[in-house]
């Protein structure tokens, strides 16, 4: 496979920090772009009243990461307008103009920081030669301000909405050659702007997936087998025919062939359709639906023999080799002391609070679609491919969410609302309820990793060694389950080997916010705290030590697109970025000067992923009954040299700690097949009784800035961990908690 | 059946199955969409509006039972979203995704109306049946206490 830059952008994006195992099983962005981006024009993106309000297109999806303001403020800055004037609007999907509209992987800042603003200085530019071109003035006498241009040699200026009109008529500059602010002169990049949806979202306007509402519009359920793929034998179809508010009830065959490896877009899921004039009269028709299943191959699958296997696979030869350099055996052998381990972490779901759905309409021979999915050309595409339309006929209106986690890359519940749509004449709008969208998540994937290291006579790290049991088949690992050459501490041991081996899964997986790294990380930083104490040394000091090595570059090529990074070099791991996160959060957190009393303990932790540094250390309590409270957290971040919106930002890192805790306490488990988890009694979120006291700290650094979306979550559960062992001297080594004798208070 | 409700200080009446959920009425029969579905057995808090004054989860409340008595959703807390709860969520960017927010704020409101100053420990406890997926607490808990602040600056004017 010949991946391009763009290509490479995109799969890396939602991989993170360079699975690359999982690229092949992620055909994803390829389908929806061009090879060559198109040439980006402030006519898409800026349209400027007569009266000077200014309107500003968001591209990508919003599903909570403040997207809709971010990307619009960037625009507005280089514009040279007041925030004030902005009104942001969101865009249809069309990346033929407005670029990539994908959202996820923490991409959004990388990938809009310099064509975003770049777009506003050609909207200033244009401004600038209408207003030259009125006074007949040459353009390098203009300036701009507050969205006016001035001609200070006359004493004249004019405001941006009077010359619209015919600035729009100009042709654009190349955004290649527009002129950028100097960052000191910036007033609205690195000032905290509010959401530009809070105020309709504190008042309950209509605004997310769930709340389209169409004249003549009708709703949909779908039941599905209890068990992944699983297909319709026969129904009382009739029966529910006849249910009062119920317009049609149609049998889904779907399109999933269920075999060892599970793609990341598998087809439609069998199952029946319950159309009806109201929500509830279809989920009430459906519940009296009584179905015999064909549950297929999946209903043979139970957690407690996946884990039985992934310890038989531990003790056998590995699979495939990820990487190897040095020689580890010997290593071993010369050691002082070697540190055995293994480190188990379970399937969770992502549990959206707002559950998948999607509206759709067919008329005439095309199709209308109002989508929360977060990759909406992907979507498209395999509408149009499920449907046999061609995607010309579709359109797509991008709505907010009501968050997404990784869950709205995949396009299913699109896919399902539009095969729905096609065969009744109205408007259509499915809503899965919480049973449906936990059942039938796209799993985070759970794991076992086997671990070795070796430490000499000075406590240092002599040699690693990492077993990892994923899921796929010979050729092909489960989304969300790759491993890449580069997971962390690859590089800094002196000798080294990276191990996977599979076990066939049939089920759907997929990314969750910080794929990979929300569960390497905790195995990786947990086993180094280990480490750090059988050498009898500070974990902090430890780990600066361990960087301290010179980094074992790994191989670029095709089994490595990391390698082929952007021109600042920041998909790469930088030694210097993260000793300075865990500097910063050593120093912020007193780490140095931290009590030693039982029941009470600190641990740290740091993580680079998605271009982004994050060093955290956690404060926990632990009561006689073993539970745990997170008293206090700090978190030192390096995303660059610019945090665009820093009152959102830190809300972001609130919220990739919380969810990192929430991920501690959940887990999936199958019996049969069938999800034991069905709601949020037994896949708890963290409430707000559990909220630690939570300090952010920026380490202003000076590369581009990147994304926060998902930096901020890995770390927190080694911090969490590590404060556990610290507090009780046990070692948390499986997730959820509950299996290490531990849970939240 | 027809039924009639108070909602917002207005009556209306609705043609709906007697044990439809409140929820399902006001969000698909009376266009109200700021309560929101998000698990549909009480555990989740997104669906909250206040019935009598108090905070009530409308996704496993039954049309039917709420009788003559008072429903306040998000679209009444306030006639121009000036109440002091949506101010100080605005003022502070509470939101993410926001889909939780406004029974977050509902259940706020339930609990400023019978304990204006409310501790850290009252917050958690009427708080507590509704979660933030994208774990904003710590700002909702900052704002709860903003408009606490706010709220006795006006009843003292």
């Amino acid at each position: 496979m010949r991946m391009n830059r763009r290509t490479f952008l995109q799969l890396t994006a939602l991989t993170g920090g360079g699975l690359a195992l999982d690229l092949y099983s992620l055909p994803l962005a390829a389908a929806q772009q061009a090879d060559a981006p198109p040439e980006l024009t402030p006519q898409a993106f800026i349209h400027i009243a007569p009266d000077g309000v200014v309107t500003i297109m968001a591209r990508a999806s919003e599903s909570g990461q403040g997207m809709r303001s971010m990307l619009p403020m960037l625009i507005a800055e280089e514009l040279d307008v007041d925030w004030k004037d902005v009104r942001v609007q969101q865009a249809d999907l069309n990346e033929k103009i407005y670029g990539t509209q994908f959202s996820g992987g923490s991409q959004n800042t990388p990938q809009g920081w310099e064509p975003m603003r770049r777009v506003g200085a050609a909207g200033r530019e244009l401004m600038i030669a209408a207003a030259a071109e009125a006074w007949g003035v040459p353009t390098t006498e203009c300036t701009t301000a507050h969205g006016r241009v001035l001609h200070s040699a006359s004493g004249r200026s004019v405001g941006y909405g009077e010359l619209a009109a015919k600035a729009s008529a100009l042709p654009a500059p190349a955004l290649s050659g527009v002129k950028l602010k100097d960052p000191k002169d910036y007033s609205i990049i690195g000032h905290s702007r509010p959401g530009v949806d809070n105020h309709a979202i504190v008042t309950g306007k209509a605004l997310f997936g769930i709340d389209v509402q169409l004249p003549g519009m009708l709703y949909a359920v779908i039941e599905k087998a209890p068990v992944f793929a699983g297909k319709v034998k026969s129904a009382n179809l009739e029966q529910i025919r006849t249910l009062p508010g119920v317009r049609q009830v149609l049998v889904i065959d779907g399109g999933i062939t269920p075999a060892a490896f599970t793609p990341w877009e598998p087809g439609m899921e069998p199952g029946i359709a319950v159309v009806a004039d109201t929500w509830w009269q279809a989920q009430y028709a459906r519940r009296q639906l009584k179905v015999e299943w064909d549950l297929g191959p999946a209903a043979k699958q139970n957690s407690e023999a996946i884990r039985k296997r992934a310890g038989e696979l531990l003790k056998t030869a590995p699979g495939n080799t990820v990487r190897k350099y040095g020689d580890v055996d010997a290593a071993f052998k010369s050691s002082a002391k070697v540190v055995e381990a293994t480190y188990e972490y379970p399937f969770v779901a992502h549990v959206t609070l707002e559950p998948q759905g999607a509206t759709a309409h067919w008329k005439d021979g095309k199709l209308e679609m109002w989508s929360t999915s977060t990759l909406p050309g992907n979507g498209r595409e395999l509408v149009a491919k499920t449907l046999g339309i061609a995607a010309t006929d579709i359109t797509t209106h991008m709505v907010r969410s009501g968050g997404s986690f990784g869950r709205r890359l995949q396009n299913d519940y699109l896919v399902e609302a539009a095969w729905i749509a096609k065969r009744v004449d109205a408007p259509v709008k499915l809503l899965w309820s919480r049973e449906d969208d936990i059942a039938h998540d796209a799993f985070r994937p759970g794991g076992t990793m086997g671990l070795k290291g070796g430490l000499d006579a000075h406590g240092k790290l002599t040699a690693w060694r990492q077993h990892f049991i994923t899921f796929g088949d010979e050729k092909n690992v489960a989304s969300g389950g790759g491993i890449g050459q580069n997971a962390y501490p690859s590089g800094f041991p002196p000798a080294y080997e990276l191990y996977t081996s599979v076990q066939p899964l049939t089920l759907r997986t997929g990314a969750l916010r910080a794929p990979g790294d929300n569960a390497y990380c905790w195995v990786a930083q947990s086993f180094l705290d280990e480490m750090a104490y059988a050498a009898g040394r500070d974990p902090l000091e430890f780990q600066l030590d361990l960087l301290n090595n010179s980094m074992v570059p790994w191989a670029t090529g095709e089994h490595d697109p990391v390698g082929d990074h952007e021109p600042t070099g920041a998909a790469v791991l930088i030694p210097e970025r993260f000793k300075g996160v865990l500097e910063l959060v050593g120093e912020k957190s007193g780490w140095a000067s931290r009590k030693k009393e039982p029941g009470r303990g600190m641990g740290i932790a740091a993580w680079f992923c998605h271009l982004g540094y994050f060093a955290e250390v956690a404060e926990v309590s632990v009561d006689a009954q073993n539970r745990v409270k997170v008293e206090r957290v700090w978190a030192a971040g390096d995303v660059g040299s610019q945090i665009i919106n820093p009152g959102a930002a830190e809300n972001m890192a609130h919220g990739g700690i919380m969810e990192g805790l929430g991920h501690m306490a959940q887990e999936i488990t199958l019996e049969n097949g069938v999800v034991q988890q069905s709601n949020f009694h037994n896949h708890p979120l963290m409430r707000i009784r559990q909220t630690p006291k939570i300090e952010v700290y920026w380490r202003k650094t000076d590369y581009a800035p990147t994304g926060l979306g998902e930096p901020t979550l890995p770390p927190i559960l080694p911090a969490v961990g590590n404060a556990i062992f610290a507090a009780t001297g046990k070692r948390v080594r499986t997730l959820p908690l509950k299996r290490s004798g531990f849970s939240w208070a | 059946m027809p039924i009639q409700l108070t909602i917002n200080q207005a009556v209306k009446t609705v043609d709906v199955a007697p044990d439809t959920p409140l929820l399902w009425v006001l969000r698909d029969v009376l266009d109200l969409k700021g309560a929101k579905f998000g698990c549909g057995m009480g555990l989740c808090g997104a669906c909250t509006v206040l019935i009598g004054g108090r905070a009530v989860r409308s996704c496993v409340t039954l049309v039917s039972a709420v009788g003559s008595q008072p429903v306040t959703t998000i679209e009444g807390l306030s006639e121009d979203g000036t109440h002091p709860l949506q101010q100080a969520w605005e003022e502070l960017d509470v939101p993410q995704c926001g889909y939780c927010q406004a029974g977050q704020i509902m259940s706020a409101a339930a609990l400023l109306s019978h304990s204006p100053h409310p501790t850290d420990a009252e917050i958690d406890t009427a708080m507590g049946g509704n979660v933030c997926r994208c774990g904003t607490y710590t700002r909702i808990r900052a704002a709860i206490h903003q408009a606490a602040n706010a709220g006795a600056t006006a009843n003292t004017k």
